[in-house]
């Protein structure tokens, strides 16, 4: 006797074999992303590497994207679920523009659409392994705001993820100001990256920085930071030193 | 072959006080602006105040996401009900709201402890307190947050509560004035910002009274 019992489709979320599909831990990850607010609109730089581990694995990631015609979205945290959100904003803001009606997605509400998306993740237990930037300005008003992988959301005048934040935030403190000039908000920002380059194990040498003005976005080509290493004692290292290591 | 363990919490503690005193014809609200993930300050200038309703204030810390999301379920089951009903919500009824739509998630809580603060129907002021799966109270005063084992204390001794036990029931509501409820939190948010490292930055302070709705500031330690 062979009646038909109840059987799961084969893609079911349901029962044991669904946990296997949840993220328990990322794979290949970006480092931080520094942001800040200057006079025309919003600056943002980050690396170009893709680790796996401790390995460098990929050293041309662009983990800034422009989003629609207002908003800047840089990314740390897991590449594919990065280029998983890109896919979710490129329907949103085909269907906007399907609309056809002179209205565009301004950075507010793009924030708001991945704050969501976040969230509702979390809540699955199956979470975007990212923190999220999102910067930028439409009819003249600046945004620049940040989601982590719960869905942790705010904004402020500058922004950092990961490394960024205990490296990056203390300086940006200190020296961000209302209306910096284009030229002072990189300097700013190089001296962040800087800092970063010497200080964080997964940043390395290569790096972008991406503008969002009224006008629209451009990112810089990939270039590196002047480093020091000329320090006496990293010179000869083991000089004076007792015993052979 | 052991299960993987989850190495990613759900949830995070983003820190911060509130507090409430309800007055005989007012009641004030007010929450630090600072959140914080562990020993890291994400942001100071964040606030933890949401109007619900006309006289209907609601102050949360805990983890934001879930304040977030709460708050929007609110104002959004808020809607409904003018859309239904054709009038705001009472505050009382808000309060009702608020520990079902806590309940409802008490198998997978909203991280987020509540302070409700705004004006009765008879222009009396209230302020019901809760915890994170809903279980709520009318009281006098009330905080929450990371600095009510500072603030609670204090506020028993400058604006001492009656007895819920007590027959016939006696009235929570303080006889203090506007001003002088409004010195109090001011200086109850300055005493827990030395102490409790996520209380600081800014004392954001909202007063619900006849004439409507209003915001003060204050500013406090930044370390």
């Amino acid at each position: 006797m062979n009646f038909m019992a109840s059987k799961q489709p084969e893609n079911s979320l349901l029962g044991p074999e669904a946990d296997s599909q949840r993220t328990l831990y990322p794979y290949v990850t970006g480092t931080s992303v520094v942001a800040l607010k200057y006079k025309d609109g919003i600056l943002m730089a980050a690396d170009m590497g893709g680790s796996y581990g401790s390995t460098l694995r990929y050293k041309n990631v662009e983990r800034m994207k422009a989003i629609g015609k207002h908003s800047l979205l840089g990314a740390s945290g897991e590449i594919s679920d990065f280029q998983e959100i890109l896919r979710y904003l490129d329907d949103l803001i085909l269907y906007d523009n399907m609309w056809d009606d002179g209205n565009s997605l301004g950075p507010k509400e793009v924030h708001n659409y991945l704050t969501r998306v976040m969230y509702n993740r979390r809540n699955k237990f199956n979470p975007l392994w990212n923190s999220l930037v999102l910067g930028g300005i439409k009819n003249g008003q600046k945004y620049l705001g940040t989601v982590s992988m719960i869905g942790v959301n705010f904004e402020d005048d500058h922004v950092a993820t990961g490394f960024g934040n205990h490296l990056a935030r203390p300086i940006l403190r200190q020296e961000w100001h209302e209306n910096l000039s284009f030229e002072d908000g990189v300097k700013l920002l190089e001296k962040c990256m800087r800092v970063l380059l010497y200080r964080d194990r997964s940043a390395i040498n290569k790096l972008q920085i991406a503008k969002i003005t009224e006008e629209g976005m451009t990112i810089s080509q990939p270039y590196s930071l002047k480093t020091y290493w000329e320090f006496s004692a990293f010179e000869n290292p083991t000089q004076g030193a007792v015993g052979s290591w | 072959m052991t299960k993987q363990q989850a190495n990613w919490s759900p949830y995070d503690n983003s820190g911060g006080s509130c507090v409430a005193i309800a007055g005989a014809d007012y009641c004030v609200i007010a929450a630090d602006t600072r959140m914080s993930t562990g020993y890291n300050i994400l942001t100071r200038e964040y606030s933890k105040i949401c109007k619900l309703a006309d006289k209907c204030v609601m102050a949360s810390s805990g983890f934001q996401a879930d304040v977030k999301a709460l708050q929007k379920q609110l104002a959004a089951r808020h809607l409904i009900y003018q859309h239904q009903h054709n009038k705001q919500m009472s505050c009382p009824a808000m309060a009702q709201l608020l520990s079902n739509t806590l309940y409802y998630k008490r198998f997978f809580p909203y991280y987020s402890f509540n302070v409700l603060g705004g004006l009765d129907n008879e222009g009396k002021g209230c302020v019901f307190t809760y915890d994170a799966v809903g279980s709520y109270e009318k009281v006098g005063y009330s905080s929450q947050g990371s600095g009510s084992t500072l603030i609670t204390p204090f506020l028993d001794n400058q604006l001492k509560s009656p007895s819920p036990l007590l027959l016939p029931a006696q009235d929570a509501v303080t006889p203090l004035g506007e001003a002088e409820a409004i010195d109090l939190i001011k200086t109850v948010f300055a005493s827990a910002s030395e102490r409790d490292i996520y209380t600081g930055d800014k004392i954001e302070i909202v007063v619900v009274n006849a004439d409507g709705i209003r915001r003060e500031y204050m500013e406090l330690r930044k370390d």
